[in-house]
């Protein structure tokens, strides 16, 4: 199979390394590619992850965009089987109008659900819902033999359980059977409520969780003080047909008019005074307590609404920060990262916050009960990756683990601190891929290999 | 009758053409090698658009069989047949390995003859339906970067003019595509590519040729202005050049 040698990176544009892509269009010739002798191997769906998860760097990268398929649907029970390459855009379009909706969804539509199986992805119904694995019903899997084999809790669960967040280490994830969720429309009725404090903030989550399905609290980064981890709350459940006001068909999909940052922008677009004056605006932008009646687009993917909008941090890229601790320590947690923060001088931007249910049993899935926190800090060289040092080690102290899907700063030591589970996957990685034959740049950073 | 044939179907273009196809509502007898994917694509399109389509085994060099795979049963219930089987061969390899260059001659020609026989014959006493094949704008002008190849398709060419001026009389169209560069794994990879278009877009140019009865259609279509020039360049400049 013929490959193609270009720089690549991930959706913070930091770091970007030459890899060699490979592209099947052809079940088998995903095989032929396997057997590529001299090689290593990470599938990549979309290219979401923040960091150097579906990178390899000098390496071996196969694409799976093509492999874009529906393979069965049960209209009854929602069950669909699609190949890896499947995109949730895609998913959106094809069943939102039939009553369905992803059972889980990131802040992104533009992932494969190959992507969000290895990454065992959560949204902003985590607490009720969990992470994606929960809808699986099985997937198949090639592994580095070829051979392509069918992985459910009761069948090869060792390797289902490796698989799922186990960010591409196992083998290709090449079908997915899942259940997707019915919803009584396409339309999602939103509460705002305004936190006054970083108190009030995971108090606030604490007493809506129960009444709301969706949630997630975009935090002003800026505020200090007693101000410290003010924010907006945003709590939604999908409308009933007769709360709908307006809207013509009920599970009518509505896409958000698309602009574009057509070039990388100067690096001194995003600094304190407009960050801050952004964080002041967006804050007073809302009223306390009201409610609104939104699009899938504006509630679930708004910064889909912006081409590129991965530009806007120039051209050395950024690096998505987000971690979660266990309730006991998350204040104390988010309010040192916070300040951290603040005290870098790093300008962080666009920050949420949302509280995470259960624990999911994939060996290395990131979430676990607690309050998870993402934002994103442009990066600007040592400073940036000293700050990151700072964070991991912080989010180390109080207990907590950091996404592997945004992460590019862990050391292993880290990485087997926070997962509990580490050699225990390495142990089944080493079974099934004894040579390892799947690796990626995340893998020989955080010695997942 | 609401089927379209696609032979080839595995092709990246041949996907792009069946989705296209099933969007408009067409029934589909999917042909190719890869049945594995052949079934997801029927899968795919029932899913998406609820049309029906079938996965049918086809050897594009088993030139014999092909007579009883294009049967009059399969044909009465046909609009039309797409072709898209190719091969793009090594053109170092084709001047020294018989398999290299025979394998391009069969793919790109001979099936292309094997497949419209049945199928020509059927519509012209119908007196209805479309034909339409993918050429390739490598077989304008022969170069020695792929003069295999592009021999193959301009034998399609010739091959097709003769049919096209048969079936006038019988209504049945037939129509040539001729693709420039476009993003598949047949070029996936390859050096010094330009102008790449989509699988979509290239699919949806077919199918305009096809509903407006062309007889040749470059697609996208600026390709016909690069051809205009290279096949009018001087042979004392073209030789020089590395075409």
């Amino acid at each position: 199979m013929r490959s193609l040698i270009k720089t690549i990176s991930g959706w913070g544009n930091y770091p970007a390394y030459p890899c060699r892509l490979f592209r099947a269009e052809r079940l088998r010739e995903q095989k032929e590619i396997l057997a590529t002798p001299n090689e290593s191997f990470i599938a990549r769906g979309l290219g979401r992850a923040y960091g150097d998860a579906a990178l390899n760097a000098d390496h071996g990268v196969v694409l799976q965009e093509r492999f874009d398929r529906y393979l069965s649907f049960d209209a009854a029970t929602g069950t669909l089987e699609c190949e890896a390459g499947v995109s949730f855009d895609d998913l959106l379009r094809t069943f939102v109008p039939r009553g369905f909706f992803p059972p889980v969804t990131p802040g992104t539509k533009f992932i494969s659900v190959g992507g969000a199986l290895a990454a065992d992805v959560h949204g902003k119904n985590h607490h009720r819902d969990g992470s994606f694995s929960k809808a699986v019903e099985s997937f198949r899997l090639m592994l580095a033999s070829g051979e392509v084999v069918e992985c459910a809790r009761n069948a090869n669960s060792e390797l289902f359980w490796a698989t799922v967040g186990g960010m591409g280490l196992t083998g290709i994830i090449t079908t997915v059977r899942f259940r997707l969720s019915r919803v009584p429309s396409s339309r999602i009725l939103v509460r705002y409520e305004k936190t006054r404090g970083l108190e009030e903030t995971l108090s606030r989550f604490t007493s809506t969780d129960e009444q709301y399905g969706n949630s997630v609290c975009w935090l002003d980064t800026m505020a200090s003080g007693e101000k410290l981890g003010r924010g907006v709350m945003m709590l939604g459940n999908f409308a009933t047909p007769t709360e709908l006001t307006g809207a013509k068909e009920t599970h009518e999909i509505e896409f958000s008019k698309k602009i574009t940052v057509p070039f990388f922008l100067p690096e001194f677009t995003l600094n304190a005074a407009t960050v801050g004056l952004f964080n002041k605006a967006y804050y007073s932008l809302f009223s306390n307590g009201c409610s609104k009646l939104k699009s899938i687009d504006q509630y679930f993917y708004p910064l889909d609404s912006i081409n590129h909008w991965n530009r806007g941090y120039g051209k050395s890229g950024f690096l998505q920060f987000q971690a979660v601790w266990p309730k006991e320590s998350s204040q104390e947690a988010l309010k040192k990262t916070l300040q951290e923060i603040q005290k870098s001088g790093a300008n962080a931007f666009l920050a949420v916050l949302k509280t995470m249910g259960e624990k999911s049993e994939g060996l290395l899935s990131f979430p676990m009960p607690g309050h998870t926190l993402a934002l994103d800090i442009p990066y600007r060289g040592k400073n940036t990756e000293q700050l990151a040092q700072r964070l991991n080690s912080l989010t180390l102290d109080f207990g907590g683990r950091v996404y592997l899907a945004k992460d590019a700063f862990l050391t292993k030591e880290q990485t087997q601190k926070m997962y509990p589970y580490f050699d225990k996957f390495l142990q089944v990685k080493r079974k099934y891929d004894p040579n390892g034959r799947f690796a990626s740049s995340l893998s020989k950073r955080v010695g997942l290999q | 009758m609401n089927h379209v044939i696609i032979v080839g179907a595995t092709s990246g273009m041949g996907q792009a053409l069946a989705r296209a196809f099933a969007a408009e509502k067409k029934n589909l007898f999917l042909f190719g090698r890869d049945m594995k994917s052949l079934e997801a694509m029927a899968s795919d399109v029932a899913i998406r658009y609820g049309v029906t389509a079938q996965a049918i085994p086809f050897e594009a060099t088993d030139f014999k069989a092909h007579a009883a795979l294009f049967n009059d049963e399969l044909l009465s219930q046909t609009l039309g047949a797409v072709l898209c089987q190719g091969y793009l061969n090594d053109n170092a390899a084709s001047r020294v390995d018989y398999d290299e260059w025979k394998t391009t001659l069969d793919v790109n020609f001979t099936s292309v003859v094997s497949c419209l026989t049945p199928l020509a014959n059927y519509f012209e006493k119908r007196k209805s339906g479309f034909l339409c094949v993918v050429g390739s704008v490598a077989g304008v002008r022969g170069r020695q970067s792929n003069y295999v190849y592009g021999s193959a398709k301009a034998a399609v060419t010739t091959f097709l003019e003769g049919l096209r001026h048969r079936l006038f009389k019988a209504g049945v169209p037939v129509t040539e595509i001729r693709p420039g560069f476009v993003d598949t794994s047949m070029t996936f990879g390859m050096p010094g590519l330009f102008l790449v278009a989509t699988p979509e877009k290239v699919a949806g140019d077919i199918l305009k040729g096809i509903e407006k009865k062309q007889a040749v259609k470059y697609t996208p279509f600026f390709w016909w202005g690069i051809l205009t020039i290279i096949r009018c360049l001087p042979r004392f400049l073209f030789h020089r050049s590395k075409l």
